[in-house]
């Protein structure tokens, strides 16, 4: 839909091009690389190194530290708070600085335990402050690296690459997210298709724990649970492009595809993990060696985490479909107008941000000129001229207005019963579970001690008609009040309907806390 | 007697005889270019407000003179209407002309920040109106986050990094010409948010610069507060309709011109080629293909 031109070259810009560029060796110049794909390589190998340099760069910078920072590893540091930012970062938002810090410290505490807490949570935040690179305007970091063009002269280019970014999230705080740069760091694996890298990972990791390999286990499914996560970050780009322009996504094809190939993922990731777990929990279960045990244990957390991710995912793919309906309810289905506008995108914002900055300043600059709008000056007189100095500077707000003490009235007891009646309803129905009693013998008690407790008696054993069984099972319960209608009607002079037989059920909360362990 | 008679008998048979400009109309003409300059005011909220715009549609030589009042001062009349009240924007050099170096202090030294601003206006109006006819519907409003503008210009920015992936091309720019490299990577580059010692927005982020542009349109009466989530939630006025459509948008599509790039538009948005070759399946709700 664009054509672009080709830009005017200007060669004022460009002093280095051309032969004052080229070493002064004379015509004996030979370019070192053999052919622009080993330049390629090499320059790849040079950014894949410069993404290490901030890590370096910590321990190198600790000295320039007022304090004594010798006794702290610094770099291992950076390399845990990466980790710890991969592992935190959420579907929706990134991972909270404060629970990246906390989870950090310990390991800072354990490099110079007799140093103080305070200095272990500066050197904390120091490293992840530096990893985001807090000074630079940009807030990331640039390396130069050289290669040859095409007509063999050098050049020098800046690669921009980020480690932990921050993101906006939805209560409007900071997140933190690594980059892919930084989980290539982190992982060593560099630009490998996320869903064989999985596959390996999987198969490497059943064969592990077949052999009782638990060390190297937990190494895989450690590098599984990257993949898992970086498979999530690709999802979450497309579906949040989705939100905001469904032409800006390619749903022919390739969200499809992407959807399709997430949910197989899924339910084939599903099956795995259940069977690991099943696999390292007997692991666990029967393992003698402390060390074995602890190392399992760490597994299954690792492997129920994944579970969790990925049951994440499948919850926005479910959303993507009727997202992507309404969208285009919204977008593609409204009446086209009669008169046809500027395509805002496709003929100012796409050809301008593929112009070289310094050309691309002109149409913004005119933009901005004639869409930001007027203001009208404000003409200064002396008599205001003096006010204003005058006026002591407006104290900013932090906490805003004072919120006034809400006025509580005491609600009046109206309770239909008393404490002490529900103390001898729960009495008469605290049955012993090999006895039930019909309802009529329990209202005819009660009608003895208190002419109204049958009431009460009559309403919780309507209640025990439908027993919570479910909160019963979450709260781990031992007993649980139950009743059932046989047919046999009930005669009473106050109360009508059928004559329930209530008993007390016995429930095996011990079995019931190992299911919920296991389940959760 | 007679003299009398004649006069009134002139005045009605001839009723397209000018009255004569007086004092008093000069002074309501100059009135409503003063409503028109305070940009968030409407007419339905004012009822002389609305009384001269009515007026200046239904009389002639008054809109005359108040155009030319207009223009006297240094503005360019867009509308007069009841949606828009007195649709006014400042012409070039115009004492109420917005400079970016008043705008924004960094932008005025720094020519990566003041792309970067002049980049998140266009932005916005291009969230605020993202299909062509949006930008010509006068009934249309549009919608706009400020979180949202700024992961819009990313996901572009995205595209166009596959697209020069795709390509094999090196997009790195040359250490010696940073005026030569590719707009799009002076956003991706920038930080999207950061965090700062007094919980407000960090002002050189792009999201940052987004509120900023957001902020100041909200100022000039072209967009509207609807609620604080995702980092702001606005909707458009008809002003802003009528600015970006009759003035901005031109005027940037000029420098284009001129600068060599020549944007081809049939009328219908061109954020995705359409592609109508493949069967779909029926019902399927999403567009899968059939096997």
């Amino acid at each position: 839909m664009t054509a672009i031109a080709d830009p005017p070259t200007e060669p004022g810009l460009r002093p280095s091009v051309g032969p004052a560029a080229v070493p002064s060796a004379g015509p004996a110049v030979v370019r070192p690389a053999p052919g622009p794909a080993a330049d390629e390589g090499l320059a790849r190998r040079l950014k894949a190194l410069a993404c290490t340099a901030p890590l370096h760069d910590l321990d190198n910078r600790k000295v320039n530290l007022a304090g004594e920072y010798g006794g702290y590893a610094m770099a291992e540091v950076g390399l845990a708070a990466i980790d710890l930012v991969t592992l935190n970062m959420d579907f929706d938002t990134g991972a909270d600085r404060e629970i990246v810090l906390a989870r950090l410290l310990p390991r800072v505490a354990a490099q110079a335990a007799g140093r103080p807490a305070a200095e272990h949570e500066r050197v904390a935040r120091w490293v992840l402050e530096s990893l985001i690179n807090v000074g630079s305007v940009d807030r990331g970091f640039r390396a130069v690296y050289g290669t040859f063009g095409a007509d063999g002269e050098y050049v020098r280019r800046d690669y921009d690459f980020k480690l932990i970014e921050e993101v906006p999230g939805p209560d409007g705080g900071v997140y933190l997210r690594t980059t892919d740069e930084a989980v290539n760091v982190l992982v060593g694996a560099l630009d490998t298709d996320v869903t064989s890298a999985q596959i390996a990972a999987e198969v490497k990791l059943e064969v592990l724990i077949r052999r009782g390999r638990l060390a190297d286990a937990q190494l895989a499914a450690e590098q599984a649970r990257y993949r898992t996560v970086q498979f999530a970050e690709t999802l979450r780009r497309a579906l949040d492009a989705t939100r905001r322009n469904v032409r800006a996504v390619d749903w022919m094809r390739a969200i499809p595809d992407l959807i399709e190939e997430a949910l197989d993922h899924i339910a084939d990731r599903y099956r795995h993990e259940n069977a690991i777990l099943t696999n390292i929990r007997k692991a666990r279960d029967e393992a003698e060696d402390p060390e074995h045990k602890r190392r399992a244990a760490e597994l299954v957390d690792i492997v129920k985490d994944c579970i969790r991710r990925h049951t994440q995912l499948q919850t926005r793919l479910l959303e993507a479909g009727p997202l992507f309906r309404a969208e285009q309810d919204r977008q593609a289905f409204a009446t086209p107008g009669a008169r046809s506008g500027i395509d805002l995108y496709g003929q100012l914002l796409a050809p301008v941000l593929r112009l070289p900055v310094e050309q691309a300043v002109r149409p913004t600059d005119a933009f901005f000129a004639r869409g930001a709008g007027l203001r009208t000056p404000a003409s200064v007189r002396v008599a205001d001229l003096v006010d204003l100095l005058l006026t002591p500077p407006v104290e900013r707000e932090h906490l805003g207005a004072e919120l006034p003490d809400p006025d509580l009235v005491a609600t009046p007891d109206d309770s239909r019963f008393s404490e002490a009646q529900l103390e001898a309803a729960l009495v008469l129905l605290d049955l012993p579970p090999d006895a039930p009693r019909r309802l009529s013998g329990l209202l005819a008690d009660a009608r003895k001690q208190d002419p109204d407790l049958p009431y009460l008696v009559a309403l919780l054993a309507v209640h025990a008609a439908s027993p919570p069984v479910g909160t019963a099972y979450r709260q781990g319960e031992e007993r649980l009040l139950f009743a059932v209608d046989d047919g046999t009607p009930l005669r009473d002079r106050e109360f009508g309907g059928a004559d329930l037989i209530v008993g007390s059920a016995l429930l095996d909360a011990v079995g019931m806390a190992a299911d919920r362990k296991d389940a959760g | 007697m007679t003299t009398h008679h004649d006069a009134s008998w002139a005045t009605e048979t001839e009723p397209a005889a000018p009255a004569p400009i007086t004092p008093a109309d000069v002074a309501d003409a100059a009135r409503l270019v003063s409503f028109g300059l305070q940009a968030k005011l409407l007419p339905a909220r004012d009822v002389e407000y609305a009384e001269l715009v009515r007026r200046h549609r239904e009389d002639p030589p008054f809109a005359r003179l108040a155009d030319a009042i207009a223009t006297g001062m240094g503005l360019v009349v867009l509308e007069v209407s009841p949606r828009a009240g007195m649709a006014v924007a400042a012409a070039e050099d115009s004492l109420f002309a917005v400079r970016m170096g008043d705008y924004s202090r960094r932008a005025a030294s720094e020519s990566t920040d003041r792309f970067l601003h002049g980049l998140a206006h266009l932005a916005v109006a291009a969230m605020a109106f993202p299909r062509p006819e949006d930008l010509a519907d006068d009934t249309y409003l549009g919608r706009i986050t400020v979180n949202g503008v700024d992961a819009f210009v990313r996901q572009a920015c995205r595209r166009l990094e596959e697209q020069a992936d795709a390509e094999g091309a090196n997009t790195d720019p040359q250490s010696d010409a940073p005026g030569l490299e590719a707009a799009w990577r002076v956003w991706a580059r920038r930080t999207a948010t950061g965090a700062t010692k007094d919980a407000r927005r960090l002002s050189g982020s792009t999201i940052g610069i987004v509120a900023k542009a957001v902020l100041f349109l909200v100022d000039s009466g072209f967009l509207q507060k609807v609620s604080d989530d995702s980092g702001g939630t606005y909707r458009t006025t008809a002003r802003y309709q009528l600015q970006v459509r009759d003035l901005a948008g031109s005027a940037a599509m000029a420098e284009l011109l001129d600068l060599g790039v020549v944007p081809v538009s049939d009328g219908t948005a061109s954020l995705l080629p359409p592609d109508t070759s493949d069967e779909l399946v029926a019902d399927a709700g999403l567009p899968f293909h059939s096997l």
